[in-house]
C-alpha cells in the first residue's frame, strides 16, 4: 500500500535540470516537469503535517525520504517530529535525528547545522539527540 | 560428519544470530525460536529502514507499560534513563551499534592461513613420501648437454636462445 503522495515522489523525482542545447543537436531529455527543491520540501512537509498520520505513514514516510540521495531539510525533520510527538513515539523521532547524520556520510557539518536549526522544536517536544542520550557512539 | 553439523548449528543459533537480523522470536523476547514466521512484519535493523515495521519488544512488561503511557504526556517530563528505555524499547541497535564492526575478519584470515599452512605440510608430506625419483635427464649433466645440444642446433638463433650465446668466445654474451 504506497500512499498517492509518495507514488507521485516516486514518479516525478528528478533532481538534475534538464539541459537544451541548440534546435541542430536535440537531447532526447524526457519532457516530464522536474520538480524544483522547494516543491519538493514542501510536498514533504505536507506529508507529514497530515493530523492523522498514522504510524505505518510515518514509518513509510521517513524510510522513503532516507532512501533518497539527499539528507532532508531541517523543515521536513520538523515536520516529522511533530508527527512522532502526535503518535506518541520518542523513540522514532531520536532514530530520526540518528538516520539524519547516517545520511550524512562524510559531510560532517551538515548534522551540526540540522540540530542547531532543529534546536527549539527539540527543546519544545522534549526530544533528546542521540549525543545526549550517549548512543551516538558504541 | 555429524560433529561438524553440530558445531555449524551450535554456532548458527550463538553467533550468527546475533549477527544477522533479528527473528521474530527476538522481537517478541521469548526463548530462542528456530522458526521465523515471515508471514508476519518483522523487526529489522538497517541503517536505510530507520523506523522498522515493528518495535523490538513486543510484550512489555507492567513497568515497561506504564513508561509507554508517560510516552503519551509532554516528553519534557521523561528523564535521560527513561528516553533510553524507550528507545531501547523500540530498537534493538543504535545506529552507532549498526555501523560497528567486528574482529570477525582476524578470525577467518587466521583460519584462512591455518588451513593454508597445513595443505602446505600435506604437500610437503605428498612430496617427499608420495611422488617417485625425477626423470634423470632433469639432472645437472644431462641439462648440461641438453643445452650444448641446443646451442648447436641454433635454437632461436634471432632473438631468443642461441641468440644469448655468443659462438665467437663459445660464451654466454
Amino acid at each position: 500500500m504506497i500512499s498517492a503522495a509518495v507514488m507521485r515522489g516516486i514518479g516525478t523525482l528528478t533532481r538534475t535540470r534538464a539541459a537544451f542545447t541548440a534546435p541542430l543537436a536535440v537531447r532526447c531529455y524526457s519532457h516530464a516537469k522536474v520538480e524544483t527543491d522547494e516543491e519538493f520540501d514542501s510536498r514533504w512537509v505536507t506529508y507529514f503535517s497530515k493530523p492523522d498520520l498514522d504510524t505505518w505513514e510515518l514509518r513509510k514516510g521517513m524510510n522513503t525520504l532516507i532512501g533518497y540521495d539527499l539528507v532532508p531539510e531541517p523543515k521536513i525533520l520538523d515536520s516529522a517530529l511533530r508527527a512522532c510527538r502526535r503518535l506518541n513515539d520518542l523513540a522514532s523521532a531520536i532514530r530520526i535525528l540518528e538516520a539524519v547524520k547516517d545520511k550524512s556520510g562524510p559531510h560532517k557539518e551538515i548534522y551540526p547545522y540540522v540540530i542547531q536549526e532543529l534546536r527549539p522544536t527539540l527543546q519544545e517536544l522534549g526530544i533528546s539527540t542521540p549525543e545526549e542520550l550517549g548512543i551516538h557512539k558504541v | 560428519m555429524l560433529a561438524s553439523r553440530a558445531l555449524v548449528r551450535g554456532l548458527q543459533s550463538g553467533f550468527w544470530r546475533r549477527v544477522s537480523t533479528s527473528s521474530a522470536a527476538w522481537a517478541a523476547h521469548t526463548h530462542d525460536v528456530d522458526v521465523i514466521d515471515c508471514s508476519v512484519p518483522q523487526y529489522n535493523n538497517r541503517l536505510d529502514t530507520p523506523l522498522p515495521d515493528v518495535p523490538f519488544v513486543r510484550n512489555l512488561s507492567a513497568e515497561q507499560k506504564k513508561l509507554k503511557e508517560k510516552e503519551k504526556g509532554s516528553w519534557t517530563q521523561l528523564t535521560k534513563e527513561e528516553k533510553l528505555a524507550l528507545y531501547r524499547l523500540t530498537h534493538e541497535l543504535s545506529y552507532a551499534e549498526m555501523r560497528q564492526g567486528s574482529k570477525e575478519w582476524m578470525t577467518v584470515l587466521g583460519g584462512i592461513f591455518i588451513f593454508l599452512g597445513f595443505t602446505g605440510l600435506l604437500v610437503w608430506w605428498q612430496r617427499v613420501y608420495v611422488y617417485g625419483d625425477v626423470p634423470h635427464t632433469l639432472s645437472e649433466e644431462s641439462v648440461a648437454q641438453q643445452t650444448q645440444r641446443m646451442i648447436d642446433m641454433r635454437v632461436n638463433p634471432v632473438h631468443g636462445f642461441s641468440h644469448k650465446w655468443d659462438y665467437e668466445k663459445k660464451q654466454w654474451k
